[in-house]
């Protein structure tokens, strides 16, 4: 299988990193920190979202050693309260939802376009300093007490019962909102109007067309959680009692605005992903995606049933009989799409010629355990299953399949696909196979044994569980140390790449977007001239017939 | 179609800025005499009309929306849609728990 | 799609040549770059409605099921300044459009003037605001530890209610008029706050056009601002009806 490969490297003996590109440019820390480049504030952004990974990730270990025994003896079960939480909080503000956008996205979405940068500078700078700002905070707020709501700040829990940082970590999102909402707003404007003569909309590669959905969400979804926090806050300073019973406020309306937009932010997170998986899976198959069309539409459709929702989440919250009835019909609508997906991703492969290089590892480990993650979402959909299913690990198997099976499993695949382009080196592949293997084991043998943990009637958010249930937990912590390794691995050879990598050239796997047509590391101008865009994207043709004309004028 | 790079920019002549302002006072007043009248339940109905052709009246022609390109209208519109589905979804719970258990 | 960029040769040779020193260099054309901000704008004012939508969503929900306490404490406000209010702000968003205009068509101290006045008229509604607060905290209606349901549980002590012939509420239904300040508070708070942060940025761009920005053919910046403060006077056009108006009666 590992025989055929398409990586085509230029000759080592002679091959050089080109001496101006944007990372040569410029030098100091205040080059950096004062950067409009948005290829420089994406790497700003993989350093520190790498940095909150491993944070959100260690937090991660502590709770499956805690789950180890059945009893509560690692912690106390109050420390356990907030070391779940804030493993959510982290993982989802400060890695899940800036993961793939605010790094591949900023990265490439102007180069994708042909486009010199994001039609908005300064607020890409501006999105970064506030997302450290936020990361600050909410590091903060866990330093001095913590916070022990869950990632949902559920009210009243969260407004009258608890006495922790909800306050300072309720600010630290709402900021971290904030950043979201102008990555979102720069990728609107930068599709509509930054791109390169010739480059119609259905000229642009799927990954845009991701990320145009994702910012949609981010725009329209994200104010509503700022002011649902906003009134939380208000709740606890100054005691404002729209959520509180006593004074006829609704715990219920803060449930609404609050999943009104962390639904949608489950698209938020996963659909950049899905971009990169279509990338990856027609590269390495030779092949159009196919279904283009309906692949692009898809992603939008998902976005727009997305905002139909989000009252599945309340289920047994006590929201009224008929909206149970029709937010579940409404559930099953966004299985469409994501059906569509996954089905066209494998008409792609058939009769392509697909090879077995890294992203493309990861690539067919989202394929599978997306599939899974979204069909047990059917469960939990639909009403009566979900009564049974809910706040049991079925619930957490299910999330961390999307998330972690699906978008992380995303973020690996493109981390390594445009690591060449970002570095201009290549990552060593046997130990990357090896490691998207690795992650891959780990990672079902963590979370498959959670499903089984979740239909025989384990709840979560406990840190102690009748004995009956210790031997499938003691896989799902064995498999975590697994998998702890297969993200470790990556951090290890990618930083021994920037030195001693292969040098990749401009092209290292013969891929079609706009983004490989130039020199790697790119300039800080990405292009010498605007590119022209005058094929179809995933046109493999065009690729050869660029070549022959390539050695034709140099012959 | 037509590119953005030759689109010529409109301005709106201020003649038109004078009778929309005198068009909002008006309007305002209207809506204050409105609810000294009694109307039952169309007095909300009333107020919240004139209002939304206050807004409208400023959204045409102070923010120019009605010499812009299809593309600022859509946006006018996808905020629109988004906000009526966040309010509509959310009463449509409130509404039928009233309805009881069937 | 009428916004794709197709730029005919043409247009961008002219591009390289014609710099102008406010286009940032990432542009291919001035009028890529208006084009792209102005629809940011539009943009980031999306998320504006959404997050002024939570507010709307919440007073709308929970005036229809204690109808009676919001009726009472909404006779609480004075008509008077509210409309006088909505008179200012409209005034104010037409000296911002005549702004607009001024600078559209290169004159100086119509810019200046038209600036300064949507200045004054914005300072004027936030007095006028601070006066209504101030009668709310004689009162005792801002919510909190001294909020008094005095005028609701004995409206004859209270000339306003007197006026409207309010009846007494039960105790319990007299507590609901704290959410009603409540929210009163928090949209009209959130609102002014919106002109405090407009008001700020108008007085940075009168300084700039006295020195003669914005009037030299790059009228980005004002017609953006000029977006933004329409925004803010329409979120008050429902604020007005919806918080003063409706619930004259009954």
């Amino acid at each position: 299988m590992s025989s055929a490969t398409i990586v085509n490297l230029p000759d080592q003996s002679t091959a050089k990193i080109p001496k101006m590109n944007y990372l040569s440019k410029e030098n100091g820390l205040l080059s950096w920190l004062l950067t409009g480049d948005h290829k420089r504030i994406a790497i700003l952004y993989l350093i520190s979202i790498s940095f909150f990974f491993f944070i959100g990730g260690a937090l991660a270990g502590l709770i499956r050693l805690e789950l180890l025994t059945p009893q509560s003896d690692l912690m106390a079960t109050d420390t356990y309260n907030k070391i779940f939480s804030m493993h959510g909080i982290i993982m989802i503000f400060f890695f899940l939802v800036p993961s793939v956008p605010a790094t591949l996205g900023n990265f490439f979405i102007p180069m994708m376009l042909g486009a010199k940068d994001l039609a908005l500078p300064k607020i890409n700078l501006l999105s970064w300093y506030l997302y450290v700002a936020a990361g600050i905070l909410a590091l903060y707020s866990m330093m001095t007490g913590g916070v022990d709501t869950g990632w949902t700040f559920t009210t009243p829990l969260s407004t009258h019962y608890v006495n922790t940082n909800v306050i300072t970590t309720g600010i630290a999102i709402f900021i971290a909102g904030f950043s979201s909402i102008f990555t979102g707003l720069n990728f609107i404007v930068t599709i509509h109007k930054m791109r390169a003569p010739g480059m119609t909309w259905f000229r642009m590669p799927l990954f845009v067309w991701g990320h145009y959905a994702t910012s949609i969400l981010m725009i329209l979804g994200t104010p509503v959680l700022a002011i649902a926090l906003v009134l939380v806050v208000l709740e606890r300073t100054v005691g404002i009692g729209v959520f509180d019973p006593a004074k006829g406020g609704d715990p219920l309306l803060f449930q609404h605005l609050f999943w009104f937009y962390s639904h949608p932010a489950v698209y938020i997170m996963i659909l950049p992903g899905m971009g990169v998986i279509s990338e990856v899976i027609s590269t390495f198959s030779r092949k159009r995606v196919f279904g283009y069309t309906a692949v692009a539409f898809s992603s939008v459709a998902i976005a727009v049933f997305g905002f139909f929702v989000w009252a599945h989440h309340m289920f047994i919250m006590g929201i009224s009989n008929y909206s149970v009835l029709i937010f579940s019909l409404l559930t099953m609508l966004v299985a469409v799409p994501s059906a569509i997906k996954i089905f066209n991703w494998a008409f792609t492969l058939y009769k392509g010629s697909i090879t077995f290089e890294t992203p493309m590892l990861y690539a067919f480990g989202f394929m599978g355990l997306f599939t899974i993650g979204g069909m047990t979402g059917v469960f939990l959909g639909t009403s009566g299953t979900d009564i049974h299913l809910t706040e049991t690990y079925f619930i957490v198997a299910h999330f961390h399949f999307v998330m972690v099976g699906g978008m992380l499993m995303a973020f690996l695949a493109g981390l390594h696909f445009w690591w060449p382009k970002m570095t201009g080196r290549m990552y060593p592949e046997k130990i990357s196979q090896l490691a998207a293997l690795v992650t891959f084991i780990g990672f079902n043998l963590t979370f498959f044994p959670q499903f089984i943990l979740g239909t025989l009637g384990m709840p979560r958010r406990y840190a102690s569980y009748p004995p009956e249930f210790q031997v499938l937990n003691v896989f799902s912590t064995a498999g975590a140390t697994i998998l702890g390794v297969g993200y470790l691995l990556p951090v290890l050879y990618l930083t021994w790449s920037l030195k001693y990598g292969e040098i990749a050239g401009d092209n290292p796997w013969q891929a079609t977007g706009l983004e490989w047509q130039t020199q790697s590391p790119p300039l800080t101008e990405n292009f010498r001239e605007i590119p022209i865009m005058d094929h179809e994207a995933y046109d493999y043709e065009w690729l050869e017939r660029q070549k022959e004309k390539e050695v034709a004028s140099v012959g | 179609m037509s590119g953005h790079d030759e689109q010529e920019h409109h301005i709106v002549s201020p003649k038109v800025y004078l009778a929309i302002f005198a068009a909002l006072l008006v309007l305002t007043a209207l809506t204050v005499a409105a609810s000294f009248v009694e109307m039952g339940i169309f007095n909300p109905i009333v107020a919240l009309a004139i209002a939304v052709v206050k807004a409208t009246l400023v959204v045409l022609f102070f923010m120019h929306v009605k010499y812009s390109t299809k593309l600022t209208k859509l946006t006018v519109g996808a905020g629109l849609f988004t906000f009526i589905v966040l309010v509509g979804m959310t009463l449509s719970d409130y509404i039928t728990r009233a309805w009881g258990r069937w | 799609m009428s916004d794709s960029p197709v730029m005919t040769q043409g247009v961008m040779e002219a591009a390289k040549h014609a710099h102008p020193p406010y286009q940032r260099h990432h542009f291919e054309s001035v009028a890529q770059q208006a084009d792209a901000t102005n629809f940011a704008m539009w943009i980031f004012l999306l998320t504006e409605i959404m997050f002024f939508g939570g507010l709307f969503t919440a007073y709308l929900i929970l005036r229809n099921w204690y109808y009676p306490a919001f009726v009472a404490a909404s006779h609480q406000l004075n008509i008077g300044w509210g409309t006088g209010n909505t008179a200012v702000l409209i005034s104010s968003s037409f000296t911002m459009a005549m702004g607009v205009w001024c600078a559209e068509t290169r004159r100086k101290s119509g810019l200046v003037l038209s600036l300064v006045l949507t200045f004054l008229l914005g300072l004027v509604f936030l007095g006028i605001k601070t006066i209504e607060y101030s009668e709310k905290i004689e009162k005792h209606h801002v919510p909190g530890f001294h909020y008094s349901v005095q005028s609701f549980v004995n409206p004859a002590s209270d000339p306003d209610s007197v006026a409207y012939g309010d009846k007494p509420l039960a105790m319990d239904m007299a507590r609901k008029t704290e959410l009603y300040f409540f929210l009163y508070f928090a949209m009209t708070g959130m609102h002014a706050l919106h002109m405090i942060i407009g008001i700020a940025i108008l007085g940075y761009m009168i300084f700039r056009a006295r020195a003669g920005a914005y009037t030299n053919g790059h009228v980005t910046f004002v017609e953006n601002f000029g977006l933004y403060w329409h925004f803010v006077d329409i979120i008050w056009i429902f604020l007005f009806p919806l918080l003063y108006l409706i619930s004259r009666h009954q």
